[in-house]
């Protein structure tokens, strides 16, 4: 099991994951640092993600769109607050106008992410996203839902297999 | 008449310790407002306060029951809040499943 622990908190709208991985600490980061890596796993594969500006330092900016089925394009905005590498990066993320430029009117979700060894190869990387409001929750959502319905019709068809779901 | 929940009114309503106290009380729905008061030492007048910022933001109702007014939690409200983080939790296990995935893909190739 990748995902060791999750934690959601709706008073303060935050929500941390962490994961940990067989492979070194530089190899996790290479996972944010290579725009090439993070387009394959940033959205689902029915919304894959095109990285058209990476650039990891304070104060610099990713831009980014995701394609759906229709051929209809969802852009989207990182504000790069601090870069540790390889240890830590933090950015406020937010949905951008079809220029790719951040739609300000937009709510933004705090994202920090934190890197550590763990020995033997082993790395954990721990996630803690916090929303401004429900709202910017719901906005955030309603891009991912294509990928909730994906794993929606697995756990369907877990079910009709008799296999246990999660 | 039906109207969407706001969430934002929901989660400041909860964000007091009372009030979650009197929303975990309340799903049985068999206190009134001064049963549910005596569970406290603040005033009656306080309780009687935060059980009606919980009902504007539609997570208890009340209703008449003889003298009694009767407080009982809008159990589907609280899911619903709760539904938000759950699915912005599939959202990055998915991601995370990839990502896992590229990691394994890689060490396929070095073999």
């Amino acid at each position: 099991m990748t995902v060791t622990a999750v934690h959601k908190d709706a008073e303060s709208l935050t929500m941390s994951i962490s994961a940990e991985f067989d492979v070194g600490k530089e190899r996790v980061w290479q996972l944010w640092s290579d725009p090439r890596q993070l387009e394959r796993w940033w959205g689902p594969p029915t919304y894959p993600a095109t990285m058209t500006v990476h650039e990891l330092q304070p104060g610099g900016e990713v831009r980014y769109h995701m394609t759906g089925p229709e051929g209809d394009q969802h852009h989207g905005h990182w504000r790069i607050i601090a870069v540790n590498e390889p240890d830590s990066l933090s950015f406020l993320d937010t949905f951008a106008d079809q220029e790719g430029n951040p739609n300000e009117e937009m709510p933004q979700t705090d994202v920090s992410v934190l890197i550590e060894d763990l020995g033997d190869g082993r790395t954990r990387m721990s996630i803690s996203s916090v929303f401004e409001s429900v709202e910017a929750m719901e906005q955030m959502l309603a891009m991912g839902m294509e990928e909730g319905m994906t794993l929606a019709m697995g756990q369907i068809d877990a079910i009709l297999a008799g296999q246990p779901v999660r | 008449m039906q109207t969407a929940p706001d969430f934002d009114l929901m989660f400041s309503a909860l964000a007091d310790a009372t009030r979650r106290d009197i929303v975990r009380r309340a799903i049985d729905g068999e206190e009134g407002v001064s049963e549910l008061a005596e569970h406290y030492t603040m005033s009656f007048a306080a309780v009687q306060k935060h059980i009606a910022v919980l009902e504007r933001a539609g997570l208890v109702t009340k209703r008449q029951s003889g003298r009694r007014k009767v407080v009982s939690t809008n159990v589907p409200a609280l899911t619903a809040v709760r539904r938000l983080l759950d699915h912005y939790e599939e959202l990055w296990r998915g991601r995370i499943d990839r990502m896992a995935d590229l990691l394994a893909e890689e060490e396929e190739k070095e073999r």
